[in-house]
């Protein structure tokens, strides 16, 4: 017989023959399943919950030094507003107390000529204090507060009959998440942060725990190419983190509320590309880590917590330093996340699609060839 | 590969000056050097050495695991470092730990190795058939293999291994770990392979009764052939300096102490009632110059065996050592308390409905020796625990130096020492400063403190390497250290859960040396062990079986009640396992 011929009908069996145990390991041993499907749904509750960049519900002391009818007009407007929960202070500085001892996030003090300043313009007659401890909270309170001015300010005017007495008007108008809903924004770049912890962790541990099983050197000294063991450790896990990734669009839709604009195939195609990726990074980590407590620790660290702070789900890319800004272009998830965010609230914008998934293409391929180079059929 | 297709008529491995280092924590090891044989087609060789003397790191550069640093090795014709692949698919070999995929059933991992190997499909039942009843693993073939016993599951990695029958089978130390009866087993596969298929096995084991199991034995020692032949030409090599010693009315280790330390003696162990000597002449000794001043002792020869040839041959290597004199420890107070020390009544201990240990009694006297023996999950660890306080027992009543462990548990474990399987010192610490810490813990404070360390390090002659990181000590000065922080507060009791395991022939002679001397004094000692052998040193001992005693007595006694017609003089280990094997019929019947 053609050797040839031979070798190649024996890599077949092979390859069946680890499917096949990959596949019988996964259903009895609930842990791949625990990392690929029940980590997206534990993960996703706890983040799409949890973290929020909209502030709602905002102690905020109200300030009252003269009441009067439009003092009156203007606090009732906060108290419409879900945004805020005003409270009345008789003063600045029993308001000023309230907020250091954190009671409130903020102070809104109308002075005593609120009125007469409020026609004759161009001082202005609110004073707004922001607790500026969490900064991001700090811009929010205060671009809600002005923007309730602001629409008080047109309010009056128009009940008044007289234009505007603002020197510049500025018309808000938010393209892409119209009800600037942070859900919406944040949980298609979670997906992303989410995959890359679960790609990596699956492969990552599952050769670990054939190192420290001793199952690793009973496979070596078979036949198997470290070829064939690569691929009968990607193909299931693909399969299973691709499992995890349908859920989690799943939750995105259905759960979360996130429209979805752009094409569904397109999304699941990227996806694949990424998982790729994240499977490749996976490998790599598990050349050098042989234990199961080291691979999760290793793949926690080089993958999930650069992807969480430097991939642009949360932290804007483009506002840190250059040199962080450089280094976020190793990392798969950036690619990933401009993708799903532009998929889920713009459409199929092929001029940020295509570069993305070409990028990952380029790290997928990076990544596996660089794992399968790493791993020697040698056990030094 | 058509190299690989010929017949071998005669050389199957060529093993020409192999050498290997590996580096760790910035030092070198020298695994191997110079390492040369050859080993001929269909006869069982065994590779003999005690831990760390390089037998896995050889065993991997044959399979092609690992690259030599210098040398080649030559299997069924093919270099086992450039065509590393093709040697792995025309050998079999068996790691220590082989790995058994224990999610997945005996067939299914049956099936991964056939598909791996390239077993034809079509001939696949048949070979299945063979290698279970072969293995005896017929009835379990659809259980999980984590659900089978440590003998099992080395009897299914060796079926994985044969799954298509190989020219040369490697195995890793195939029989650690493994209890007696499923140890006797495994050889018997081995030489039915050998026997009917014209196998030829290349074996590793530390257990030194097995090389005489072996048509050829490789000695290596600290990464060194110390010599290779069969093994009865190592034997007989001594003929002429092997006595049995007997001195009735001397106790058996007192009399193996001072045969140690007597002119021109070389080794002395104990065995049955007498010892056994090797002398460094063919000369028969004289009673009156080996044991002067004691009265009545009958010197007689006997046969020589292969482990007097291992000891003669690592002695040699070893730099002149000052005889071992462990009689007189210093104490630090205290006589020796007369009577029963340990005393234990229907001691039972259940885990959920599962009776790890049922219905043990037994006491054992100030001063004794006392074993535990048994297989791997007979109890012996549970019953240890709930001994040293360290697990309640869930039935029976249970006193260690006069205390009930249930009401003063802390009380009683000021009084023992504990020695666990497992190294459990502060690795990152020096010796020096583990045993300061175990003083402190034991609260030695001020001059007593001090003493104590000084005396420790004195006598388990530990003075040199006081500065030295734990973790870098030889695996014997390991021990020695851990014997002596188990000591630091003059313990009454000492517990030894297999002291000895993993350690080399000579470091255990020393160790029991010093176990001698220490029940010279009036300390009890309760150890288990695997090593037959070893319980030739205990006073008394039971064997325990899933849970339960089947036999307490003294080694004699043991021995004498499994006597028969065919067997008028059963060895420990026939004894043992005739005792199991009544055990399991028993079983079996109710």
């Amino acid at each position: 017989m053609n050797p040839d011929v031979q070798n190649r009908g024996g890599s077949r069996m092979r390859l069946r023959g680890l499917l096949r145990k990959e596949f019988l390991q996964i259903i009895r041993d609930p842990s791949s399943i625990a990392i690929a499907l029940a980590m997206p749904v534990i993960l996703l509750l706890l983040f799409g919950y949890g973290v929020s960049l909209d502030a709602k519900h905002v102690p905020l002391a109200l300030v009252v030094e003269q009441p009067s009818a439009e003092a009156a007009s203007f606090t009732a407007a906060f108290n419409a507003s879900e945004y805020f929960n005003p409270q009345a202070y008789q003063d600045m500085r029993s308001a000023e107390l309230a907020l250091m001892a954190g009671r409130v996030d903020g102070i809104v003090r109308l002075r005593g000529n609120f009125v007469s300043r409020l026609v004759r313009g161009p001082d202005a007659p609110i004073q707004v204090v922001v607790s500026g401890m969490n900064a991001n909270n700090a811009r929010l309170i205060e671009g809600y507060v002005s923007g309730v001015w602001r629409s008080w300010l047109t309010q009056q005017a128009g009940l008044a009959g007289r234009p505007l007495a603002v020197p510049v008007s500025v018309e808000q108008r938010v393209w892409f998440n119209s009800a600037v809903r942070s859900k919406d924004f944040l949980v298609p770049g979670l997906i992303a942060v989410i995959m890359t912890l679960i790609g990596a962790m699956l492969t990552a541990l599952v050769m670990a725990r054939e190192w420290e099983r001793g199952t690793m050197e009973a496979l070596m000294v078979t036949p198997v190419s470290m070829r064939e063991i690569l691929i009968g450790k990607l193909v299931p896990y693909f399969a299973l983190g691709m499992g995890g990734m349908a859920l989690s669009v799943i939750m995105a839709l259905w759960l979360f509320g996130v429209p979805l604009h752009g094409s569904l195939l397109l999304l699941f195609l990227c996806a694949a590309l990424f998982m790729l990726a994240a499977l490749g990074m996976g490998l790599l980590v598990s050349v050098v880590a042989r234990s199961q407590f080291v691979a999760s620790l290793v793949a926690l660290v080089t993958t999930f917590l650069p992807a969480f702070l430097l991939s642009g789900f949360i932290f804007d890319v483009g506002s840190m330093p250059h040199v962080v800004q450089a280094i976020t272009y190793l990392i798969a998830a950036r690619y990933f996340v401009s993708i799903l965010q532009t998929l889920f609230l713009a459409g199929n914008v092929w001029v940020i699609i295509i570069p993305n998934a070409l990028a990952l293409c380029a790290m997928a391929a990076v990544f596996l060839l660089v794992a399968r180079r790493r791993s020697h059929k040698r056990l030094q | 590969m058509t190299a690989a297709a010929q017949p071998f008529p005669g050389i199957l491995l060529d093993v020409s000056h192999i050498s290997k280092t590996f580096l760790s924590g910035g030092r070198k090891l020298q695994a191997l050097s110079e390492v040369s044989f050859k080993l001929s087609a269909g006869r069982v060789t065994g590779l003999i050495g005690p831990d760390a003397a390089g037998k896995t790191t050889l065993m991997r550069l044959i399979a092609g695991l690992l690259l030599p640093d210098s040398g080649s090795i030559t299997v069924l014709g093919m270099d086992a470092t450039r065509d590393s692949l093709a040697v792995q698919s025309n050998i079999g070999y068996m790691p220590q730990h082989f790995g058994l995929y224990e999610d997945l059933s005996v067939q299914e991992n049956l099936d991964l190795y056939a598909d791996l190997q390239g077993v034809p499909r079509e001939q696949r039942a048949a070979r299945y058939r063979e290698l279970m009843s072969m293995t005896g693993l017929t009835p379990f073939t659809r259980r999980l293999a984590g659900r089978l016993s440590g003998g099992m599951k080395q009897k299914l990695g060796l079926a994985c291994t044969l799954v298509r029958p190989p020219r040369l089978l490697l195995l890793d130390e195939p029989t650690v770990g493994v209890d007696p009866v499923s140890r006797r087993e495994l050889w018997a596969i081995i030489y039915r392979l050998v026997r009917d298929q014209g196998m030829s096995v290349l074996l590793s084991t530390a257990y030194l009764d097995e090389a005489e199991r072996c048509h050829q034995v490789l000695l290596l020692y600290a990464g060194r052939l110390l010599g290779e032949g069969p093994p009865a030409d190592f034997a007989s090599a001594l003929n002429g300096r092997t006595f049995s010693v007997q001195a009735p009315g001397m106790n058996k280790r007192l009399l193996q102490q001072r045969l140690r330390r007597a002119p021109g003696v070389l080794d002395a162990v104990i065995q049955g009632e007498a010892v056994r000597i090797v002398m460094h002449q063919p000369l028969a000794p004289e009673a009156a110059a080996l044991l002067p001043g004691s009265g009545l002792t009958r010197i007689s020869p006997i046969a020589p065996r292969f482990e007097d040839s291992f000891i003669t041959r690592i002695q040699a290597l070893q730099p002149e050592k000052t005889p071992m004199d462990f009689l007189q420890p210093p104490r630090t107070g205290g006589t020796a308390t007369a009577g029963v020390v340990i005393e234990v009544e229907n001691l039972s201990r259940r885990f959920g409905d599962f009776y790890a240990v049922r219905n043990l009694s037994f006491s054992v006297g100030a001063g004794e020796v006392f074993g535990l023996l048994g297989a791997n999950g007979a109890g012996k660890t549970t019953t240890f625990r709930m001994l040293c306080g360290l697990l309640p027992p869930s039935g029976g009543s249970l006193r260690v130096a006069g205390v009930d462990l249930r009401l003063a548990a802390a009380q009683a474990r000021a009084r023992i020492g504990y020695m666990s399987q497992k190294f459990s010192l502060y690795e990152a610490l020096t010796v020096k400063q583990n045993l300061d810490f175990f003083a402190s813990a034991y609260g030695l404070t001020g001059k007593p403190h001090g003493q104590r360390v000084a005396w420790a390090l004195e006598q388990f002659e530990l003075s040199s390497y006081a500065g030295d990181n734990a973790s870098s000590l030889p695996l014997g000065f390991k021990q020695r250290l851990q014997l002596a922080a188990a000591l630091m507060h003059d313990p009454r009791i000492l517990f030894l859960d297999e002291p000895t395991s993993g350690v080399d022939p000579l470091a255990r002679r020393e160790f029991w040396a010093r176990i001698s001397a220490m029940s010279e004094q009036g300390i009890t000692v309760l150890v288990t062990t695997h090593f037959m052998e070893e319980v030739e040193y205990c006073d008394r001992l039971v064997i325990m079986a899933s849970g339960e005693l089947l036999k307490l007595g003294t080694p004699e006694d043991i021995k004498a009640a499994a006597a028969s017609r065919e067997h008028p003089q059963p060895s420990m280990e026939d004894a043992f396992i005739a005792l199991i094997e009544a055990h399991e019929q028993m079983r079996m019947a109710s």
